[in-house]
């Protein structure tokens, strides 16, 4: 019963205010009630209130440690002692200098390499499976799982793969290629094996990209196409090719910024042993190993900058509308 | 495409077809071959492991004694613990604050709201790997290193991708909703508890599965706070096997299909959110 009567002021009261979007400014009588709660300081507190938590989250645990590393990086604090040591450039000249720090950056390029091999790959099974296929379900299940899986449990399987007289040699053997090769023996054999690792595990992710972006093409095109007598490869290069541009620009930073960033498979595989450290192993190792936060920190601002200077590049080579975000 | 259009006639049928097919087979036995043999590892015992080859058949397809072994001297049954512990904490966390940050940036008019989602949006270009030199400290200062609470609050609050699942999808809500509401007299948290929330239920679907399945296999995070081995999640407890199992293949085997399985169980009955989710979080 007060609801209907609530309902009715309501209504009336929607009619007084116009027009009543949430941009509305009040423009009538202050005497109103909605009105005067409007201009209430509990009123002008309320979003603050729902953003309170989730700013202290975002800025204690994102932009406190940005600046924070940025600080450390010029001090050559060991992460553990209350005194510190102003030091200016010289984390950053060692990085530069010192080789062996230099040297983790080449081991990025297997990896970007193999990101190009997985986005081919990708794109070539999404192209596949975006015509009706017997078993297309299946397919797509089963090119996808990997990217769900456990990275430890990765790590485990593709040890075992690459073990000697393991998955791989057995596989090898059956086709009559003995080989008594130790994959992860040698630095360029273990990078190209643990790149192809990542190939495995992230393939699943760019397929499924670029498998939604190609069904959301709407098919009287293929057919007006098929009637003019386009054939598959110009149905791609004309239909598909551009309307997959902005996902296989996103993708395209992604490995990039991915390569840069790799970790777990390396670090759970071989421990970085034989040549394949990577950047932020690198950077773990030197922060908690052997306590040189200071040019651990160094090193993070680097691999940080990089990564903004990429994204820069990408953002200013293809405008995505979706940046602007509100 | 072939069961709606006959095939264009100059072409032979044939070749093509099936050279498309063969692509998916290599493809699938490539992703397949590798998981299966661990599985089989995993079902033959150590004399078997050692002695035949890769590929060979376990004698024996019901032996679990390794899944046994895997559960006692592994401690998975903790780490499962753990990581369910986690994850109920940090999915639901990132639900609420997610969705409250998208309510508070669509739905209201505020001087600073540009700075806010710039705050938020700039943060997406930082990625995590690289401050973790400095947010380790962070974390240390407030006395959180090696509990369960330190991977909570950094799974909560380091999620923007969420925020904008929910922000896409609020912006679908008719305002004048709020408004109906507004003039019955509910004030902004009624608001939100009573109508938005409830009809965000398909975003925070794909929030929870997406957030739950990163959380679940995430590595770095459990490895860096949680060293203590009673604080093992699935993916720590499971990078243990390697030392004291060394090369017991058919353990270490078992322990990654303890993993995988949930994993499998969880594909197979919401693929279809999980494809949308992923597509969606990678995109945004």
């Amino acid at each position: 019963m007060t609801k209907t009567t609530n309902r009715a002021t309501a209504h009336s009261a929607g009619t007084a205010v116009s027009p009543p979007g949430r941009t509305a400014i009040p423009s009538g009588p202050p005497a109103s009630p909605p009105r005067s709660w409007r201009s209430h300081p509990l009123r002008r507190a309320t979003p603050w209130l729902f953003l309170v938590v989730p700013l202290a989250l975002l800025i204690t645990f994102t932009y406190v440690p940005v600046g924070n590393m940025l600080y450390y990086s010029f001090t050559d604090w060991d992460g553990v002692s209350p005194t510190r040591n102003f030091t200016g450039v010289d984390n950053y000249k060692q990085l530069f200098t010192r080789p062996e720090l230099f040297r983790v950056f080449f081991v990025s390029f297997y990896y970007l390499a193999a990101s190009v091999v997985q986005i081919a790959i990708a794109l070539y099974f999404a192209t596949v499976l975006s015509f009706d296929l017997r078993f297309r379900n299946f397919f797509k299940g089963i090119l996808f799982f990997p990217y769900l899986i456990n990275g430890v449990a990765i790590g485990f399987v593709f040890l075992y793969f690459f073990q000697d007289g393991g998955t791989l040699d057995s596989v090898l053997s059956w086709f009559g290629a003995d080989t008594g090769h130790a994959w992860l023996g040698d630095p360029e054999s273990a990078n190209t094996s643990l790149a192809g690792v990542s190939v495995w595990r992230f393939t699943g992710l760019n397929f499924v990209l670029f498998l939604g972006a190609i069904q959301s093409i709407p098919g009287e095109l293929y057919e007006a196409a098929q009637l003019d007598g386009a054939s598959r490869w110009q149905q791609f290069r004309h239909i598909i090719a551009p309307s997959i541009k902005p996902v296989l620009s996103l993708s395209v930073i992604l490995a990039v910024s991915g390569s840069l960033a790799v970790f777990e498979i390396p670090y759970i595989m071989t421990g970085g042993a034989t040549g394949t450290s990577t950047f932020v192993i690198q950077t773990v190792k030197l922060a908690f190993q052997f306590n040189k936060t200071g040019l651990a920190s160094a090193a993070a601002v680097v691999l940080l900058l990089i990564i903004l200077l990429i994204t820069w590049i990408q953002r200013r080579l293809v405008p995505d509308e979706r940046v602007d975000l509100v | 495409m072939t069961a709606l259009l006959p095939a264009p006639r100059r072409r032979r049928p044939g070749i093509g077809p099936v050279l498309t097919y063969l692509s998916l087979i290599v493809a699938a036995s490539v992703v397949l071959i590798p998981l299966v043999v661990v599985l089989l590892t995993s079902l033959k015992t150590s004399r078997e492991v050692a002695g035949g080859g890769a590929l060979s058949l376990p004698d024996d397809w019901l032996n679990l004694g390794n899944y046994a072994t895997a559960f006692s001297d592994g401690k998975m049954l903790t780490a499962f613990g753990n990581t369910a512990f986690i994850l109920l904490f940090s999915v639901a966390g990132t639900v609420v604050i997610g969705s409250m940050t998208a309510y508070a940036i669509d739905r209201f008019d505020f001087k600073a709201r540009k700075l806010v989602v710039a705050l938020f949006l700039i943060a997406t270009l930082v990625p995590g790997v690289t401050t973790q030199v400095a947010t380790f400290q962070v974390v240390n200062s407030f006395g959180l290193f090696d509990t369960r609470w330190a991977p909570i609050l950094l799974y909560m609050g380091t999620d923007i991708v969420s925020i904008y699942i929910f922000l896409q999808f609020i912006r679908g809500i008719p305002t004048s909703l709020d408004e109906a509401a507004r003039l019955d007299g509910a004030n902004a948290f009624t608001i939100f508890w009573r109508i938005i929330f409830p009809l965000l239920k398909p975003a925070i679907a794909t929030v929870v599965i997406v957030k739950g399945i990163t959380v679940y296999n995430d590595f770095y995070i459990p490895f860096l706070y949680m060293p203590s081995e009673e604080h093992g999640t699935i993916s720590t407890a499971l990078f243990r096997f390697k030392g004291p199992f060394g090369a017991h293949w058919e353990n270490i085997s078992a322990g990654a299909i303890l993993v995988i399985v949930p994993t499998l169980i969880a594909f197979l009955f919401l693929q279809r959110y999980i494809y949308n989710g992923f597509a969606q979080g990678a995109t945004k």
